[in-house]
């Protein structure tokens, strides 16, 4: 009995599709390390770059840790992400949403002290979205507000 | 789906389904936008310039959209040699890259103020940017394809479906790799996103959905009349010959 033509091509299009899906996949799994945008700092800390490579370093900016210095531009914090943290300093304009507890990424070197020095920040806007209302609740009330809404 | 394979009857459908999509799509989207720029409020660290999401994620959303289109109707196109398929394909290329081109923007103009940077080469916007250049491609060959043979051949169809892998490259990006873009706001059955732009944000991907349903529908019934026109032309010449 002789398969009909139009059988025949859907079962190679469909065997076609699944190795495509297949090698796509494989080569977006071999890019994991090589295509993220920055290094988070478990990563920095564990394989410390040369100090002459620039990088970026991404991250949580931890709270309390934003100083300003006497020469009223230099900004010094920490960038963490839950397992290690890096300090940072950086010498110029912040991005209007870089705030202590917020994403970061930092370009720049690691100092030969384990201090990042970056010549350009920018700041990360995680999934949340909250209203301006909600900003001035306590952190237990908007989390339930937020909870409510999901 | 087969049902749709004469053209005529078709056409009889598109006739009232256009206008209905268009009109509706602009209402919806209209309001969207309206409730989205005017009433929603501003964004907590964001401020104002939060209400970009309200173009910028439809317009994503679409450009994606577009492609799913092309590829779905490719896979028609190949196995069952839908009449149609081919035309619709080609009725999705332009509005998809149009919105793909809009997210861009927009994503540009929000990136500034948010981030600090116009553009970066992070995996969501290296990969949607070569998704506007799969159109690009795409519209290309489909053009050339139609000049040489009358869009017989079946490389654009081969196209579309060997691009679609790049619309789970652009959706999982965020979740792959490390971005400066964040992860995804809506996920399957939750938000992370306060009901107050989520639902002005819900409204206008439905809005400009309907818009784009409505442009595709458009752009077949001009497709199939430039046919109807080219036959009959080349009927004309026939008869003429004969003489």
């Amino acid at each position: 009995m002789a398969i009909k033509a139009k059988h025949q091509r859907l079962v190679l299009l469909v065997i076609a599709l699944v190795v495509l899906i297949g090698a796509g996949l494989l080569a977006a799994w071999a890019l994991r390390n090589q295509a993220s945008y920055f290094y988070v700092p478990a990563e920095i800390t564990a394989n410390p770059p040369e100090s002459d490579r620039a990088v970026r370093l991404g991250g949580m900016v931890e709270k309390g840790s934003i100083k300003t210095e006497p020469d009223g531009v230099t900004i010094a914090f920490v960038v963490e992400d839950g397992k290690a943290r890096v300090p940072v300093v950086f010498k110029g304009i912040v991005p209007s949403l870089f705030v202590e507890g917020s994403g970061v990424v930092a370009e720049g070197k690691m100092g030969a002290d384990g201090t990042f020095v970056a010549d350009n920040l920018l700041a990360k806007h995680d999934e949340n979205y909250v209203p301006r209302e909600m900003q001035n609740m306590t952190e237990a009330q908007a989390k339930q507000v937020v909870a409510e809404t999901k | 789906m087969h049902g749709f394979a004469n053209p005529a009857r078709f056409l009889r459908i598109a006739r009232w389904l256009m206008p209905l999509c268009m009109g509706v799509g602009i209402l919806v989207a209209g309001a969207a936008l309206a409730w989205g720029l005017f009433e929603a409020p501003a964004e907590r660290l964001q401020g104002e310039t939060v209400r970009i999401v309200y173009l910028h994620v439809p317009a994503a959303w679409l450009g994606m959209a577009g492609w799913m289109g092309i590829a779905v109707a490719s896979f028609m196109q190949i196995v069952w040699r839908h009449p149609l398929a081919g035309i619709a394909a080609r009725a999705c290329a332009v509005p998809g890259a149009v919105f793909t081109a809009v997210c861009l923007v927009t994503g540009s103009l929000w990136g500034r103020p948010a981030w600090g940077t116009w553009w970066v080469w992070d995996g969501r916007l290296t990969s949607m940017l070569v998704l506007l250049f799969l159109y690009f491609g795409w519209m290309a060959l489909s053009q050339a394809s139609e000049a040489s043979d009358g869009g017989q051949s079946s490389a654009p169809a081969i196209f579309g479906l060997v691009g679609a892998v790049n619309i789970p490259i652009i959706h999982y990006s965020v979740t792959w790799w490390n971005s400066l873009h964040q992860p995804p706001s809506i996920t399957m059955g939750k938000s992370a996103m306060s009901g107050a732009f989520l639902w002005p944000l819900l409204f206008a991907m439905l809005g400009f959905t309907l818009i784009f349903a409505g442009v595709v529908l458009a752009r077949m019934r001009a497709i199939l009349a430039d046919q109807q026109a080219e036959a009959r032309l080349r009927r004309k010449a026939l008869a003429a010959g004969d003489l």
